[in-house]
């Protein structure tokens, strides 16, 4: 590896993409990076040479082949038409881009590595799924629409690469939920509502990847260059009463029915998006296993889910407390005593792998 | 003598209509000039009487607190609670020499004002001594802290969303009396339960409702003080509530997947490879063993290496006697079968109550899975022996048990 390397990412024009490309332009294992996505970025790129390309047509061979990328950093398969318009478009953009880009580095002799940021939604989320995924598992159910169809899909043509191009090392990244002070995503708007709506009855585990962590991780993956399919995760998991807690708003809780409902009115208001596999995520929640990713990848992330989320927590308005204030208030009236947890929480803590 | 004329008004002598209000124009009218003044006494008497009950309260209270063992830490509290009684009588004195109509309505303007402050906070330490003992105030902020530390989120729970303190503090407590009072459950060989490591717990499975499951779950944890980690059936997480109930306790999925994690990470786990067909049977074929499911759990062990512990219960059967059942209505709603019982769906939620049989919970000797080879889990005939092994073993215990059990209720 080393010097004189040439990076291609696409999906700069979002923030994550754009951070990344950034931060590793300015690293001295990279010689060029190529930023690559139809809308140019709404912010500074940098040292990234941006190329205006839709990576839908055959344009983007071209740009491979001219440039001599040798590592490709897919990142533009999105969670949310948002940005994009419609569902239409969104499923043209992860589909098609991911064809038509794998198609474009299948032909040119230069691409030696392949990284591909994936998503745990490719697990679905359901009432028979096993605690922790690992690597080697497929969804109970297999998802017929969404982000979560279009995630088998794209790891679908990843695989049809890796098998066609045995000579280049592919690298699927499944990344758990991503959070961050900056990160704007269906969960994390989700949490930055007033009143947070939960499913009745129901209280998912979730796991996050605090944003710094992504980057680092994406970057470890280009400089390695380790082969394989891996879980991308924070230590530790989070319960959803847990996580409304430490951010001190208040919960609805909603039947099931009227949860699904609510999502389009959010959706109409602006404010949030329930996809149906977001549904199902905030009703059975989804846990991977990281075992792998140190192991084998060798990466280890410096947040866990709690610390992500804490800093998460940290960039929100503080949410009212009300309930620890008046305890704390009134547990200063009696004398002190020391943290009375349970032994056995600080040994089963939260800790996987 | 006066005041018996004013009796028969029908208000026990206070004037007015007895709604605490003014008193009304006809009976002002009726009360004699001459009367007027004692029955201002007699207005005024209720008024003293609280703060007379809280200083007999407050006495009473203090000889109990020099009886307790830390006087010291709690007489500032009782020292400010004193001058409030104090402040309030002579103001109450005060106020008795005028009229009556003015003490009336000042008594109705809250509920809540005539009750000195000092008085609640002796009804306080009361009950806080009541419910916490004498070491009342280090144990209320034992139970503070915990409070915070639920509702500021501030809690750790395993991958499995497993949520120990919550466990152990209040399902636990909540399980126990059912268990010690109700069923009186006796248990049997809990030196076969292995201390420290993976080990797996399979037993006969009855009761139409799961309840043998819990009160295994909270008679292992009495004895060795280690939590038991129950297979649930999928249907168990597709519920709202119980599934959640489930998960936090310590429950995950019964699949191979997450058996194998469990017992790889040293837990001990609970499974009931009877199933439906085991709580689900007619009160007719209680305590014969159904099929032990396909032997997953067999192979489980196999691949983990960890000894397999047979668990008879005994006494589950009979409290919810299952006498019949609506396949057509389970099946619309997609539940494996709807219950009816002699009480079940005559008396009404009064059916729910499971009758107070007599339990005993066997554990049999383990049966080790670490000698064979390793590729022991995928020789399916292996598998069936070891599961045949495992159900025979309890079988007979069950049988053995029945013997010795004098009686369904005793």
């Amino acid at each position: 590896m080393g010097a004189g390397r040439t990076v291609l990412v696409t999906g700069v024009s979002r923030d994550l993409g754009r951070t990344f490309a950034r931060t590793l332009a300015n690293d001295p294992g990279v010689d060029r990076v190529i930023g690559v996505d139809v809308i140019p970025p709404r912010g500074d790129l940098g040292d990234v040479t941006f190329v205006r390309a839709d990576i839908r047509n055959p344009v983007i061979a071209k740009v491979i082949a001219r440039e001599d990328v040798d590592t490709v950093v897919h990142m533009s398969v999105i969670a949310t038409p948002g940005s994009a318009g419609a569902r239409g478009t969104m499923k043209e953009l992860n589909v098609i881009g991911t064809m038509q880009l794998l198609a474009a580095c299948q032909k040119a002799e230069s691409v030696r590595h392949l990284v591909v940021k994936s998503s745990t939604t490719a697990y679905g989320a359901s009432s028979r799924d096993p605690a922790m995924f690992t690597e080697d598992m497929e969804p109970r159910r297999p998802p017929r629409t969404g982000y979560a169809k279009d995630v088998a899909e794209v790891e679908g043509y990843v695989r049809g690469f890796a098998r066609r191009r045995p000579d280049a090392t592919v690298t699927l990244l499944r990344c758990a939920n991503v959070i961050g002070p900056r990160v704007v995503s269906p969960l994390a708007s989700y949490f930055r509502l007033p009143v947070i709506p939960t499913v009745l009855g129901f209280d998912p585990r979730l796991q996050f990847l605090h944003e710094s962590d992504l980057y680092r991780v994406l970057r470890h993956s280009v400089l390695s260059g380790v082969p394989g399919t891996f879980n991308i995760a924070g230590d530790g998991l989070l319960m959803l009463t847990q996580a409304v807690r430490r951010l001190g708003r208040t919960s609805v809780p909603l039947p099931a029915p009227a949860f699904a409902s609510i999502g389009s009115f959010l959706k109409s208001a602006r404010m949030a998006e329930f996809s149906p596999e977001m549904v199902a995520f905030l009703t059975y929640g989804r846990g991977v296993d990281t075992t792998r990713m140190r192991t084998e990848l060798g990466f280890e992330p410096t947040y866990t889910t709690a610390e992500a989320f804490e800093e998460f927590c940290a960039s929100l308005p503080p949410g009212g407390h009300r309930a620890v204030r008046a305890l704390g208030a009134l547990a200063d009236h009696l004398p002190p005593v020391d943290e009375d947890r349970p032994a056995q929480l600080t040994v089963a803590g939260g800790k996987d792998g | 003598m006066a005041d018996a004329e004013i009796i028969p008004i029908g208000t026990r002598g206070r004037p007015g209509r007895g709604t605490g209000t003014r008193p009304s124009s006809a009976a002002r009218g009726l009360a004699p000039k001459g009367a007027r003044k004692p029955d201002g006494k007699a207005a005024g008497k209720p008024a003293e009487e609280p703060a007379g009950t809280s200083e007999t309260s407050e006495s009473a209270s203090k000889p109990a607190s020099t009886a307790a063992s830390k006087p010291a830490a709690r007489k500032p509290v009782a020292d400010q609670a004193a001058p409030a009684p104090g402040v309030e009588t002579p103001a109450a004195d005060a106020a008795a020499p005028f009229t009556a109509a003015a003490r009336t309505e000042e008594r109705g303007l809250s509920p809540l004002a005539g009750i000195p402050a000092g008085d609640w906070l002796a009804a306080f330490q009361h009950a806080a001594r009541e419910l916490f003992g004498d070491q009342w105030e280090p144990q209320l902020a034992h139970f503070l802290a915990f409070l915070r530390r639920r509702v500021s989120g501030e809690y750790a729970v395993d991958e499995y969303g497993f949520d120990a303190e919550l466990t152990q503090r209040f399902f636990m407590a909540a399980l126990r009396p059912i268990a010690q009072k109700w069923f009186r459950i006796e248990v049997r060989g809990v030196e076969n339960i292995p201390t420290d490591g993976g080990a797996l717990v399979v037993s006969n499975h009855s009761g139409t409702i799961p309840v043998d499951g819990l009160m295994t779950m909270v008679s292992i944890h009495d004895h060795t003080g280690r939590h038991l980690r129950p297979l649930g059936a999928d249907l168990v997480f597709r519920l709202p509530f119980v599934g959640t109930l489930a998960r936090k306790g310590g429950a995950t999925l019964a699949c191979n997947e997450d058996a194998e994690r469990m017992l790889r990470g040293g837990e001990l786990v609970g499974v009931w490879p009877e199933g439906f067909k085991g709580i689900g049977k007619p009160f007719s074929e209680r305590y014969k063993l159904q099929r032990f499911g396909r032997g997953g759990f067999v192979s489980a062990a196999l691949r983990t290496g960890v000894p397999i512990v047979p668990l008879s219960v005994v006494g589950a059967e009979e409290i919810y006697p299952l006498v019949g059942n609506i396949p057509s209505l389970a099946r619309l709603l997609g539940v494996p079968y709807i219950p009816i019982t002699p009480f079940f769906p005559l008396l009404g939620p009064l059916g729910l109550v499971p009758l107070p049989s007599k339990w005993l919970l066997e554990f049999g000797e383990p049966i080790r899975t670490d000698e064979y080879d390793d590729g022991a889990a995928e020789d399916p005939m292996l598998v069936f022996n070891v599961t045949d092994q495992v159900r025979e073993t309890i079988q007979q215990t069950l049988y053995t048990l029945l013997v010795q059990r004098e009686g369904v209720f005793k």
